[in-house]
């Protein structure tokens, strides 16, 4: 009943809002602002009661309980009392702004042509005012990596705050990894040639591999050289050489990961981090003590194995980080940019089988952070990191409570309106108005 | 029936011997031989289980004359002394295309090519894959080569027919006398009508596009078949007039597999047709069902070779129910045997008719009992196309068609000799060879050797020891001479000694050879030792079967959940009714219904399940659903009313288990959205393990499927896809108008037939049966309810239009992302709503697609589901609807309304599931948690008092589906070892399916 009661006032303070909400960035924050009396979860696990978060010029100045601030230090304050208060939540390996309408392929900026194209950057694709975009906010998913897809090495991600006039403004961090497929171990079957169309052994896998394992000394012994001519392609791996980029492999099966650390090794100072992990667990420890975080595979898909444990999806998270891995979580597969949105129920589905809730916080929060390399700035309420948080009527991991009256990015107070809210508040309107 | 079988064999006797008396001769005398020939002192298997010892098998022109112990033998006879070998019928294959010309798969087609709708050919049915008209014989030619291959592996007679299309036509009796000419060979031209549920490979022509389509198809054919023989028709039909023709012959229905065995079978119940099937070797899967059918089956015997495993992440891959494939396939012959299930063998589908023997002695050592084995080989076959007097046993005046074998034919170290066919003799090993299979003193010149020749008498193998040395030697025995290599110790491996000999016994041999140096020698072999009797029952102690569960896979149960009385004690009890959540509350399970709910209930005898701090709710209804089924979509035409998914419902899909354990317990298995009428529903309930018909509600409402929108309109079909009514939105309306306006004049017609008296019928013309008509007319007459795919707010409020101008209500719309455009005529028409909590973006027609939708229509006052379209997301429906108190508001007792009470209302079932309310079903789920958040466990899924998911259960059985891999996986190391083939590891890809999947699934 009390969350009804909530709910019903979330909904009367968006409807007087209404009129006034755009779609439109928010402009740079003029007031300090001091959140009182919710539960900070700050985002590495630990929990504050009846806290009080601080924020001025974009930047978080005080952080720690209620009691302790000095509210006269801010020029608006904002009571908080039964409410949360969380880091900007973060989506990994996305494709948000890069479609629109999956089934319009002029909307569609995904996967270019190529096996090898690390040139190919996501970020001037990204679509900042993007419909899919706006929906992020209202669930607390406030900032996101944007990959392209495609073959064998897709291409360079960036890292985007969701509240932008451009893929500029947008960008946190630009060109911050290299995205690849590492080869797979298994193919289909091709029907059309009379093959069964069951799943069978990749023959090509180890000449596949070898294709990467050629790429990467060819690009090391250019950049090496006088770079002339130009290879665009060669150009734009040198940050995994100098350590400024991570390489984000895919990679589900065992082997694959073993193989793939094993290619890492051969490369001084690469920093890989995986994409999916369904295999990771047997590998745990290795990963671990070589400091490669997993992304894994969203909780929301079938066992990817008829025999597995009918749970097995929810539980990879769980497993990884008892063993203590870096975790966070991948929302790519089927409706994906629509559904990334869900990722704060990804977390909490994860919580559900074998973690702790601010655990599984952390995984969106900060250690999603760290792992793009943005921790410095983001990813928890911490003094001197970006005012990018929201408050929530209750759990942010749960669709019960999942109630975001207020968000802010870089300290700017976001409009939660979106093409959505428009239309449900159009129709509500037009039936409010016959009865 | 039973009448034209019998003139049938008269035809054929009549014509035995004779066939060539009349044909002139141009190349010599006549050479007219009517001899006897008498086979002696043999071990005569009449037929299974009848048996002469020391008997006399007498034939003359083909025919057996005599076999006993008494027979007299005429002078002109030519007597063979078989000095105890055996003489058995010779085997009979119901389904092979022995000597067909290869069909010619059309080129082109896929989604690139211009789709065909209408058929290729002129004077037939309108469907390409009714090959009703074909006939083996205009496509046969006696294949020797073929031949050989059968008569060595000992058969006499095959029926063949042309494997191509669903209705193929009719199949050919051919004896395989490749010494004679096709006038003595050629049995029957006729000798019965094949079916299956393939597409024709000739033909591009787009429906059907699914199994359902297929058996859609093979009714209506029947039934506009009775009405062209009741001359229905003004037009000619070929194809009509085969099956008419046809309707006396047997009928062999290739159904390949359980299900779809259980598939033809009902098809052949509705039409009283017996239908001989066409197995897939798995039958021992569903053995109960099977025996139901009460069908006799043709099952191959190509048993799956175990899987290669040595690599783990390949062997990963192979599912549980593969590899018990493996380990219990071989069993299949036994299983049906002992549960008195009609049944023949055959080599259909095996890689090499060779393998026939072996794969048959598999089975035996499987348990399969040998005169079963007879039996399915030679009397079933024979009494199955009605020729059992002229073959499959050797009664007097049936085919000299006999086998000479060694001994028993199903044992190892048996040696065929011979296979007559027509009563001509056809040598597959020359049992006048002499056995020189033993151990030998061998002397060369002044050097003596061990010499053991081992392995089939009529292909030995040598061993040649010196001084107690194993050296290099090979042995060629043919025509009585034996020629002998080998390599004397120190000299190397590229110096041989030749030695040569003929064997008139085996005893003693001796002959001339030729030294490593060129010089000739001459040496002897006296035997020592006779062949070494090979305990029979070796190879044969069977293996360990590992027990088959219900489906055979991953999670199956080896026995079916029992009903039991449960009482939940002190749940937090989600009624669903007006009543909503009452904390402490306990609810009685009796007898599979809901018999109490209340404070501190007494158990009685009932099981108490301690629900402090739980969750009881009803079980999850979704009404939008596409799992456990073969088959989605029929796209093959712009209607499909006629097909029905309760046809293709496939009990054995994992999903089933899967949504069980997201608390789902009634789902509505819809039609795709392939076209703008679909297909009808199947409502079932998901208890796991049970066979497809048992997962049916019963006595359920009728359902059909329509869609709207890009779908139906082929926007996202590719270039290609521009020719099929409707391409707009527009289109779709004229095409909905006009088949109601059809089925309403159709109903006319038939309720002014049905209103006739029985004279009037008489003088009256029948109506045409139409089941895609009749399928519209119900629901003109408010039998059948359409559940209609839409999404924008024109086509719904057009559709509601449509059935408001032929006087009936659209039950409800799914997807319905629109709907909060048009609630309020919703609310009028009387329309339903069953959508998606959050999905949209994935097309044009999802823009305007809001999570708000479902609180929209349910405070206009619509009835709202929230439903899935996706294996996946059924199984988290409750947080699905958990996400409407996001979005919108919606209070938390309505919400979970919209996956349980709400849907069981748009399904017409709210009168037994769906709330918990006294008397109704017992479709419970106790959670662990408020089941509208995202940390509610589903802990026990009960239908009706049924516990078919537990959360701990569920967890034990993955421990023992990894010890029972690893077994697995360690009983095929050791078959490799022991030198058994494998095969690469596959994985089987389940098949995931929506709305707009469109694939062709047998």
């Amino acid at each position: 009943m009390k969350i009804f009661k909530h709910t019903l006032k979330v909904c009367l303070a968006l409807f007087s809002i209404a009129l006034n909400a755009q779609q439109t960035p928010a402009p740079i924050q003029s007031e300090s602002i001091l959140i009182t009396g919710a539960t900070a979860h700050i985002g590495n696990g630990e929990i504050i009661e009846n806290s009080a978060i601080g924020f001025a010029d974009g930047k978080i100045n005080f952080v720690g309980t209620a009691g302790s601030a000095d509210k006269s230090a801010y020029s608006k304050v904002i009571a908080a009392e039964g409410k949360h208060v969380y880091p900007g939540f973060i989506a990994l390996n996305t494709t948000l702004g890069l479609v629109e309408i999956d089934a319009v392929k002029a909307t569609d900026d995904i996967d270019e042509v190529g096996a090898i194209i690390p040139n190919v950057r996501s970020l001037i694709a990204y679509n900042a005012e993007s419909k899919v975009v706006e929906t992020m906010r209202p669930n607390g998913v406030l900032m996101a990596q944007v990959a392209p897809r495609g073959s064998l090495i897709t291409g360079t991600s960036s890292i985007v705050q969701l509240d932008a006039w451009n893929w500029e403004d947008a960008a946190i961090k630009t060109d911050d990894g290299i995205h690849m497929n590492w080869p797979s171990l298994y193919r289909r079957g091709r029907a059309w040639r009379g093959e069964d169309p069951g799943i069978k052994k990749n023959d090509e896998y180890e000449s596949q591999i070898q294709k990467v394992k050629d790429f990467f000394a060819a690009a090391a012994t250019y950049i090496k050289g006088d770079q002339s001519p130009r290879n665009l392609a060669y150009e734009a791996v040198q940050g995994l050489f100098d350590g400024t980029q991570k390489l984000y492999i895919n990679a589900a099966q065992e082997k694959q990961l073993i193989d793939a650390m094993n290619f890492a090794k051969t490369i001084d100072g690469l920093k890989i981090v995986f994409i999916g992990g369904d295999g990771a667990v047997p590998v745990a420890s290795q990963l671990r003590d070589n400091g490669i975080p997993v992304i894994v595979s969203r909780p929301h898909r079938i066992p990817s194995l008829e025999d597995m444990n009918v749970k097995e999806p929810y539980k990879l998270a769980g497993e990884l980080v008892k063993e203590g891995v870096t975790v966070s979580i991948d929302v790519s597969g089927s409706m994906e940019r629509m559904s990334t949105r869900n990722l704060p129920f990804y977390a909490g589905t994860f919580a559900t089988y074998g973690m702790d809730k601010e655990r599984a916080l952390q995984m969106i929060t900060l250690d999603a952070a760290k792992i793009l390399g943005i921790d410095d700035f983001a990813g928890s309420l911490a003094t001197g990191k970006d005012a990018t948080l929201f408050i929530c009527e209750g759990d942010a991991l749960d669709m019960r409570s999942n109630q975001i009256p207020q968000a802010f990015i870089q300290g700017r107070d976001l409009s939660l309106e979106t093409h959505q809210t428009t239309l449900w508040k159009r129709y509500s309107n037009k039936y409010a108005g016959q009865k | 029936m039973k009448f034209k079988r019998y003139l049938l064999a008269l035809l054929c006797c009549g014509f035995i011997g004779y066939s060539q008396e009349y044909i002139p001769k141009n190349d010599g005398v006549s050479n007219s031989d009517h001899s006897y020939k008498a086979f002696t002192n043999a071990r005569i298997i009449v037929s299974p289980g009848k048996i002469i010892e020391k008997g006399t098998l007498l034939i003359k022109d083909g025919v057996i004359i005599d076999a006993g112990t008494t027979v007299s033998i005429p002078e002109n006879t030519l007597v063979t002394d078989l000095n105890g070998k055996s003489i058995y019928p010779s085997f009979i294959d119901l389904y092979t295309s022995f000597g067909m010309e290869e069909v010619k798969p059309v080129q082109g087609g896929g989604r690139s090519g211009t789709p065909q709708y209408d058929a290729s050919r002129e004077g037939y049915y309108w469907n390409d894959h009714i090959l009703s008209d074909q006939k083996a014989i205009e496509h046969y030619s006696y294949d020797k080569g073929q031949a050989k291959q059968l008569v060595n592996a000992g058969f006499g007679i095959v029926n063949t027919h042309m494997n191509d299309g669903i209705m193929r036509g009719t199949s050919m009796l051919v004896a395989l006398n490749s010494d004679g000419t096709d006038n003595e060979r050629i049995i029957s031209k006729s000798a019965a009508e094949h079916l299956s549920f393939s597409r024709s490979r000739t033909t591009r022509q787009s429906y059907p596009g699914s199994l359902m389509g297929a058996m859609a198809l093979i009714r209506q054919v029947y039934f506009d078949a009775q009405w062209y023989a009741d001359g229905g028709s003004k037009d000619k039909d070929l194809a009509l007039e085969a099956v008419i023709a046809n309707k006396s012959l047997p009928k062999i229905f290739e159904a390949g597999g359980k299900l779809n065995d259980l598939r033809a079978d009902k098809i052949g119940d509705e039409f009283k047709l017996n239908y001989i099937l066409k197995g897939g070797g798995d039958e021992f899967e569903r053995i109960d069902e099977i025996v139901a059918s009460n069908a006799s089956y043709i099952i191959p015997v190509n048993f799956p070779d175990a899987y290669e495993v040595t690599d783990p992440y390949m062997a990963q891959l192979v599912s549980l129910e593969d590899m018990r494939m493996w380990n219990q396939a071989p069993e299949n012959p036994a299983v049906l045997a002992s549960h008195g299930v009609p049944f023949t063998l055959t080599t259909a589908d095996l890689k090499k008719i060779a393998d026939f023997k072996s794969n048959v002695q598999k089975a035996i050592s499987y348990g399969l009992d040998e005169q079963k084995a007879l039996e399915a080989l030679t009397t079933t076959p024979a009494q199955l196309l009605g020729i059992a007097d002229m073959a499959g046993s050797l009664k007097k005046g049936a085919w000299a068609n006999f086998l000479i074998t060694s001994g028993d034919i199903f044992d190892n170290s048996t040696t065929l000799f011979e296979n007559w066919v027509q009563g001509k003799k056809y040598m597959i090993s020359d049992m006048n060879a002499v056995d020189i299979r033993g151990t030998y003193d061998l002397k060369v010149g002044g050097t003596t050797y061990t010499l053991s020749i081992t392995g089939e008498p009529g292909k030995p193998k040598s061993e040649i020891k010196q001084n107690d040395n194993k050296i290099a030697s090979k042995l060629d025995y043919d025509g009585g001479w034996v020629n002998l290599f080998y390599t004397p110790e120190s000299k190397g491996d590229t110096e041989f000694v030749r030695l040569t000999a003929p064997v008139t016994d085996a005893s003693a041999f001796s002959g001339q050879g030729t030294l490593t140096d060129g010089a000739t020698v001459n040496w002897s072999a006296s035997q020592t030792a006779g062949p070494e009797e090979k305990s029979k029952k070796d190879s044969n102690t069977k293996p360990e079967v590992l027990p088959v569960t219900y489906p055979n896979k991953a999670f199956g149960v080896s026995n079916l959940p029992e009903s039991q009385d449960v009482l939940f004690k002190n749940a937090t009890v989600w009624t669903s009714e007006e009543d909503g959540i009452l904390e402490g509350t306990d609810v009685l399970v009796k007898n599979g219904k809901i018999a109490a709910i209340g404070k501190n209930l007494s158990a009685g005898g009932a099981v108490i399940i301690d629900a402090t701090g739980k969750h009881l709710t009803p079980g999850i209804i979704d009404e939008h659903s596409h799992i456990a089924t073969a088959a989605v979509n029929e796209g093959g035409h712009n209607s499909s009313a006629e097909v029905t998914i309760e046809d293709v419902v496939d009990s054995e899909d994992s999903n089933i288990y899967r949504n069980l354990s997201g608390g789902v317990t009634t789902i509505q298995i819809l039609h795709g959205s392939a076209n703008p009428i679909g297909g009808r529903s199947a409502l079932i309930k998901l208890k796991w393990g049970e066979d497809p018909e048992d997962l049916l509600v019963k006595d359920r409402p009728k359902f059909i499927k329509f869609a709207l929108g890009e779908n139906v309109k082929q926007s996202n079909w590719g270039a290609a896809e521009t020719i099929r009514f409707p391409q707009t939105r527009m289109g779709v309306e004229q095409l909905f108008i006009d088949y109601f306006q059809r089925a309403k004049e159709y109903d006319a017609e038939w309720k002014a037939y049905n209103g006739l008296s029985k004279r009037q019928k008489e003088k009256a013309t029948k109506p045409r049966v139409d089941i895609e008509l009749q399928t519209l007319a119900e629901i003109l007459n408010k039998e059948r309810f359409i559940s209609c795919h839409s999404y924008v707010q024109s086509e719904i409020n057009m559709l509601m239009k449509v059935a408001d101008q032929f006087n009936f209500n659209i039950n409800t719309f799914t997807h319905i992302l629109e709907g909060y455009k048009v609630a309020d005529k919703m609310k009028e028409h009387g329309v339903g709503g069953s959508t998606f909590s959050d999905w949209w973006a994935y097309k044009y027609e999802v823009n305007d697609a809001i999570p708000y939708n479902a609180a929209i229509m349910h405070n206009a006052g619509i009835t709202v589901a929230i439903n899935s379209d996706d294996a996946e997301m059924s199984r988290r429906l409750n947080q699905e609807a958990g996400k409407t108190v996001k979005y919108g508001g919606v209070s938390e007792v309505e919400a979970m309304k919209m996956v349980t009470i709400n849907p069981a209302k748009l399904l017409h079932i709210d009168d037994r599931t769906g709330s918990i309310k006294v008397g109704k079903d017992a479709d419970l789920v106790l959670w662990s948690d408020n089941p509208l958040s995202i940390y509610a466990i589903a802990d026990k899924t009960m239908i009706e008092g049924k516990v078919y998911y537990d959360y701990e259960q569920m967890q034990a059985m993955t421990k023992s589906i990894s010890e029972e891999r690893n077994k697995l996986i360690n009983m095929m190391i050791s078959a490799k070892n022991k030198g058994m083939k494998t095969q690469a590891p596959k994985g089987n890809e389940e098949p995931e399916f929506h709305c707009d999947t469109e694939i062709y699934q047998k």
